[in-house]
């Protein structure tokens, strides 16, 4: 299981890997709203929760149809299945890669960009927070995603398609949180159907990704 | 007849044959009943009703847009229902009933956001807004296009009906939680549910309720939705059996030929 | 003949007229399909059972 899972990084890595994708389309994002919106930094202030937490779902959906497609072209997908790791296993340790490649950069660099919006002080920790419980929910669904494109040819919009709305309960949450915090508000309520989101999807959402890349390996 | 037996005499209708021959034998009624209905619900609420003395006239938008709302949640229901049947039982009527009934829970959506939208220019003052219900339409709409263009992507048409089958029983609990999130996010313009609400009917709750006069000709329109829905799922059904046949043929003659 | 419908009648007849319209296409997309699906079975079921 480890060893598949540095394989993982390792690839990810590599010249080509989906590592920098996302970093890179985050801080596009973030540099490029000021000037489409203008520079007042009360504005800039009021939706800088909510364009962070964008900005990082649409950068973790940017590098999703990577997720399984190299391993399905090059047929070490179909080694994986019949090896004895549960398929399961499986893609809850290319989640787990794509969490530690994607996801948890975006973390540590959201309050970075959070200076660059004028976040407000108190918002900084519960952006960081936020973000770190809901960033492995968007991973595991994408890896959903990515389990039922898999063998389409041109399956990338699809799967932007087919995640998006699956994606809607963890971003509502995610920047209420992340929205309340910076403004001081109490943040219970929507931190804890944060946290119960990520924690059913981790828990059962892999066994619907294994069942359908099942079908798909046919 | 024993409810053993009669439940084996409902899975004989997962016989393609079987269910063409039945469907055509029933198809007409519905037709008929639903357009009989349709057209005596419609008039009866365009022509007959009074208007709401809030509301002005725009309350006989209610008679499409309450059907349509209905009808764009029940056939996601019910397509849940024909991928469970699909998934546990394989039955391939079950898994092309589901594809055909996606197109008409699009198109049941989009009237509801369309009569809703023409409906809140004048009440609320906007075409649209983050309101709960209108949001969450809007996603389940997205779900319905994410459905069909899977559908659509995949050739192998069983592993299209399995692929399918999953996105609809995972969409469906993502659905209803992204209902709860939608509601804590915004509190709404709409009002209650007062059609299914019990007092709404009687008369208890007079704040918010459809009174009898706008209740019977949407009753019937209902029923008529219900029924149309009833018949263009059997008729396309009935299309995509036969669709699925003629490459079953065409794949056969290719072998022998 | 149209009832009297105040300062609202484009907003009423003109949801009426979206949702018929909608309603109409689907009925009439769907039994399109289905009749040309069904000339086509049945053409190729002639061709098959003639050839044997």
């Amino acid at each position: 299981m480890i060893a598949l899972l540095l394989r993982d990084l390792k690839l990810a890595f590599r010249a080509g890997g989906g590592f920098g994708l996302g970093l890179a389309f985050f801080l596009i994002v973030t540099v490029l709203v000021p000037f489409s919106v203008g520079p007042q930094s009360s504005l800039l202030s009021t939706i800088a929760p909510g364009v962070l937490w964008l900005g990082a779902l649409l950068a973790c959906l940017l590098s999703l149809d990577r997720l399984l497609a190299l391993d399905w072209e090059d047929g070490s997908l179909d080694l994986l299945a019949t090896a004895p790791l549960p398929l399961e296993s499986v893609v809850t340790i290319k989640a787990l890669a794509h969490w530690l490649t994607t996801g948890l950069p975006l973390v540590l660099a959201a309050p970075f960009l959070g200076v660059l919006l004028n976040l407000p002080v108190p918002g900084f920790s519960w952006l960081v927070i936020s973000l770190l419980l809901g960033t492995p929910a968007m991973s595991v669904i994408g890896t959903f995603g990515a389990a039922l494109t898999v063998g389409l040819k041109r399956g990338g919009l699809l799967l932007s398609l087919l995640v998006l709305p699956l994606y809607v309960p963890t971003l509502i949450f995610g920047a209420e949180v992340a929205r309340r915090g910076a403004t001081g508000m109490e943040t219970q309520t929507p931190l804890l159907m944060l946290a119960g989101i990520t924690a059913a999807t981790v828990a059962l959402l892999p066994f619907a990704s294994a069942a359908v890349l099942r079908i798909n390996l046919r | 007849m024993t409810i053993a037996a009669k439940a084996n005499a409902l899975w004989e209708y997962a016989n393609p044959r079987k269910f063409l021959a039945t469907s055509e034998r029933v198809l007409p009624f519905f037709w008929i009943t639903s357009a009989a209905l349709l057209v005596v619900g419609l008039t009866w609420g365009f022509f007959f009703t009074p208007d709401d003395y809030k509301q002005g006239s725009t309350v006989k938008i209610i008679y499409l847009h309450v059907p349509a709302a209905l009808m764009a949640i029940n056939c996601w229901l019910m397509m849940l229902a024909t991928s469970l049947v699909w998934l546990v039982r394989r039955h391939h009527v079950s898994a092309l009933a589901a594809r055909a009934a996606a197109p008409i829970g699009i198109v049941m959506t989009l009237i509801a956001l369309a009569t809703g939208a023409i409906w809140g220019q004048p009440m609320w003052g906007t075409w649209w807004a983050w309101d709960p219900r209108l949001t969450s339409f809007l996603i389940l709409f997205l779900f319905y296009l994410g459905y069909v263009a899977l559908w659509e992507a995949i050739e192998d048409p069983d592993t299209a009906a399995d692929l399918t089958s999953v996105l609809c029983l995972v969409g469906s609990v993502f659905a209803i939680l992204s209902r709860y999130a939608v509601n804590f996010w915004n509190q709404g313009l709409h009002q209650g549910a007062s059609v299914m609400r019990a007092g709404a009917v009687t008369g208890t709750d007079t704040q918010e309720k459809v009174s009898n006069i706008y209740f019977y000709p949407l009753l019937l329109c209902i029923v008529g939705f219900v029924l149309l829905f009833i018949a263009l799922v059997l008729y396309r059904t009935g299309t995509e059996i036969r669709a699925r046949r003629i490459n079953a043929l065409l794949a056969r003659e290719r072998v022998n030929g | 003949m149209i009832p009297e419908l105040g300062k609202y009648a484009d907003t009423v007849l003109s949801a009426y007229a979206a949702s018929i319209l909608l309603l109409f296409a689907l009925v009439v997309f769907s039994i399109l399909r289905g009749r040309k699906v069904r000339a086509e079975m049945e053409k190729i079921e002639q061709r098959m059972s003639r050839n044997g």
